[in-house]
């Protein structure tokens, strides 16, 4: 049977890598998390241009109440997550690195709930227009770590009829626990609001699809989708098996088109939070202020799964999970294989953050060679979910080589991080595809201009 | 227009150095595998054909695979001192070549043809190049054709046994007096062209636990398939170029009238096809180019075999198929996720 097995897995095709899950976190209970007395709301938490401030310093605001929305339509409002005064909007750091403007909300203590904050009544009778509004209303993105906003994603053109709604509960990435605890707690309003996704794209079949290396998820959730005819996949524990094209190709073997979305292969995607999102928006009235972080790594004193309310800052988290050990080493938003690393704790928790990874200097790695080093080994080929080449595409990035670049597809890379973390000679090979993809733009930006100016001289 | 003091974003400038934070483009995390490691690992794959030569060959075999090692270390560091860039002796992969070429070599040659093959190796295989994962051609094969058309006479009869009494002591055939240089493969030639009548699974046993009418690594090819073993069990090479290559010599060994058992476990096929057609570096980079290249190396042993003067074929045919490698990666790319021809003309 074990030989059985070893010779199958010899012979397949292995994409993806299985990096250590330290999922130290995951019969954890969630718990309320930190209350702060100051929270900070960036306008910016969605894919898409940010809010205009609805309120002003000074202003009283109540918990639930919409404080920054936008004309966009790609877009989705805030909300305070916390009863009080306005007491400054101004730029601050965002965990994506750059000053966003944000709204700084002293806190009275009372959680005053707002009086917009109310049940809208039956989702399961309304129009798929009027949930999708709600929807946008309730402030609610992708909570997977792409904060792309939902009801965007939920809007598919009439030529792209929606088969199947895939609930994401694969949480491949190592360190987090967010998704899997909010399986196992609230496997039910999950389920519920993946039926509210259902009806809003008009799907005739929801799907559930977990790693096997949660088996008290999988249960629960099976048991909460049967009376719904909501089945679970168990998928395969390899990273990055949450990526949505991998995660469709698993599940019913379709492949999304480059540069395609799921939409064109029949399916939506939504993260096991975003599901719980919908229910509360939907069901209850609550907006999206709060969400399931995990604090976890061994620079942080005690791991755990918080719901912790948006615009709480990291140093108040750490400082709530008892404050960071050793050595200062890196503050990671969401997981180790594709989190942003921060350079200040003073960042706010946002609607992406899955998780707080806190790893000490100790053991950091830092062993990156000086220059790019190839040995050809060939697996970061082997292991390519989107089946590049990133080894040509480091070595053609570090060379500065733009156009050849585009002809090995680096477009098509994910940044899953597989490549740089199988590499034995540690080239950062994100890192130089990112500036690969970089100097690919500015290139096709520089020959727009050319031409433009070309044809004005004619 | 001049911030208020509190207007300005709290970037953390505040924090003592200690709370420094340090930030990196993802992953933060890192297999553990290095290239020291993997190259370690595959001089263990090596170790039991290594000292099962030793306890065959005694002091001669030592000596060739210490000059071999010392000669090709020697080179790296002594070159990249030159180049003024760091010594990278500590990645093991000079030692691997050292050692590699050792194998190939015949364990009665004078002690200074495997100090210069390995000085080759490294030089003229690797460092002209640039270094580890930059040469075109497996540094240890380069060492070797070097000797190889150099000094034939030593690379072609500096067997452990006389070779007369050897063939004669097994096959017990009068008539093979006539042959100098008859390594088994040698003397199935000679089969094969009605010189000589012999059958060829007399052979297997000697070829499979000891054989004293090669080069080092081949004295037994039963250790070289547990060397395989070890490589395929950490994932360290891909198992279509062992399989591939082999296969290809069996087959057309068997169509040209030849036991395919006995092509597949002689000459330097196994310890070519496990170790040195498997070089990370000059092999392609993805599925079907290793496939390609492994074919392509199989067609050329048995077309080297048994339509040349050489004696044997395999470390000319790695070499060609080194030179190709460069071509099939050109050619041969993994079809890129979403990029199915149904879907793009759709």
């Amino acid at each position: 049977m074990q030989l059985a097995q070893s010779i199958r897995s010899l012979l397949s095709v292995r994409r993806g890598v299985a990096p250590p899950a330290n999922k130290n976190t995951a019969s954890i209970s969630i718990e309320p998390g930190p209350f702060p007395e100051t929270v900070v709301i960036p306008l910016q938490q969605h894919v898409g241009p940010p809010c205009d401030p609805l309120v002003k310093v000074g202003d009283r605001v109540l918990l639930g109440q919409k404080i920054g929305d936008s004309e966009a339509y790609v877009s989705a409002p805030v909300h305070a997550s916390v009863s009080g005064e306005v007491t400054a909007v101004r730029e601050h750091p965002h965990p994506t690195g750059q000053d966003v403007l944000s709204v700084f909300i002293q806190s009275d203590g009372k959680d005053e709930i707002s009086p917009d904050v109310r049940p809208p009544g039956d989702p399961m009778e309304m129009s798929p227009e009027e949930i999708r509004s709600l929807i946008r209303e309730g402030g609610v993105v992708g909570l997977g770590g792409a904060a792309f906003p939902t009801h965007v994603k939920l809007s598919p053109p009439r030529d792209k009829p929606i088969e199947l709604v895939i609930i994401n509960g694969a949480e491949s990435g190592p360190y987090l626990t967010a998704d899997h605890r909010l399986m196992v707690e609230r496997s039910v309003d999950i389920i519920s609001g993946s039926l509210v996704i259902k009806r809003a794209v008009g799907a005739q079949k929801v799907i559930a699809a977990i790693e096997e290396n949660k088996p008290d998820a999988i249960k629960s959730m099976t048991e909460a989708g049967r009376e719904h005819g909501i089945d679970v996949v168990e998928l395969p524990s390899l990273y990055p098996q949450g990526a949505e094209k991998t995660l469709i190709d698993t599940v019913n073997g379709r492949e999304v088109p480059r540069g395609g979305l799921p939409m064109d292969v029949g399916v939506i995607v939504d993260n096991v939070g975003t599901a719980a999102a919908v229910h509360d928006t939907l069901y209850k009235g609550m907006p999206l202020i709060e969400r399931v972080v995990t604090v976890s790594g061994d620079g942080v004193a005690r791991g755990a799964n918080l719901r912790v309310r948006l615009g709480t800052t990291f140093a108040d988290v750490i400082g709530f999970c008892g404050g960071f050990t050793g050595e200062r080493g890196k503050l990671i938003m969401g997981g180790p294989m594709m989190g942003l690393a921060q350079y200040t704790a003073q960042v706010p928790v946002v609607k992406a953050t899955s998780g707080i990874l806190a790893l000490r200097g100790e053991t950091l790695f830092k062993g990156e060679p000086p220059h790019f080093t190839c040995i050809r080994c060939g697996r970061c080929v082997s292991h390519c979910p989107m089946n590049l080449m990133p080894y040509i595409l480091g070595s053609y990035s570090d060379a500065g080589m733009w156009t050849q670049l585009e002809d090995f597809y680096v477009d098509d890379c994910i940044e899953c991080g597989c490549c740089a973390y199988i590499c034995p000679t540690k080239n950062p090979l994100v890192q130089l595809i990112k500036v690969g993809k970089e100097g690919v733009v500015r290139r096709r930006q520089k020959m727009r201009s050319r031409m433009e100016a070309t044809s004005r001289k004619e | 227009m001049i911030m208020a003091e509190e207007d300005k974003p709290d970037r953390g400038e505040k924090a003592k150095p200690e709370e420094l934070l340090t930030i990196g483009v993802s992953p933060h995390i890192r297999d553990a595998d290095t290239t020291a490691r993997i190259m370690g690992w595959v001089i263990i794959a090596l170790l039991p054909i290594t000292f099962y030569s030793i306890y065959i060959g005694g002091k001669s075999t030592i000596i060739v695979i210490a000059m071999s090692i010392l000669g090709a270390a020697a080179t790296e560091v002594v070159i990249q001192r030159l180049r003024h860039i760091p010594v990278t002796i500590g990645d093991l992969s000079a030692l691997l070549t050292g050692l590699l070429l050792a194998l190939t070599l015949p364990p009665r040659i004078p002690f200074w043809m495997p100090l210069i093959g390995g000085v080759v190796a490294i030089a003229l295989g690797k460092q002209v190049f640039g270094g580890l994962g930059h040469n075109i051609f497996n540094p240890a094969l380069v060492g070797r054709a070097v000797l190889f058309v150099s000094w034939s006479k030593y690379m072609t009869t500096s067997w452990l046994v006389h070779p007369k009494a050897a063939v004669v002591h097994t096959a017990a055939v009068k008539s093979i007096d006539a042959v100098t240089k008859a390594t088994p493969l040698y003397t199935m030639r000679l089969v094969r062209q009605h010189t000589l009548s012999l059958s060829a699974s007399r052979y297997y046993k000697p070829l499979l636990f000891g054989n004293p009418w090669g080069c080092i690594g081949e004295v037994s090819a039963l250790l070289i398939l547990v060397g395989l073993a070890v490589l395929l069990m950490k994932r360290l090479v891909d198992w279509r170029i062992p399989v591939c290559f082999v296969g290809t010599v069996m087959v057309l060994s068997w169509i040209i009238g030849m036991d395919p058992l006995f092509a597949a476990l002689s000459g330097s096929l196994l310890l070519g096809a496990c170790f040195m057609a498997t070089d990370y570096v000059t092999n392609p980079m993805t599925a079907w180019g290793k496939v390609i290249f492994a074919v392509g190396c199989g067609v050329i042993t048995v077309l080297l075999r048994f339509y040349s003067n050489l004696p044997e074929g395999v470390m000319f045919a790695i070499l060609f198929m080194n030179g190709m490698t460069p071509l099939i990666d050109r050619y041969i790319r993994p079809r890129p996720f979403g990029y199915r021809k149904a879907v793009s003309e759709a």
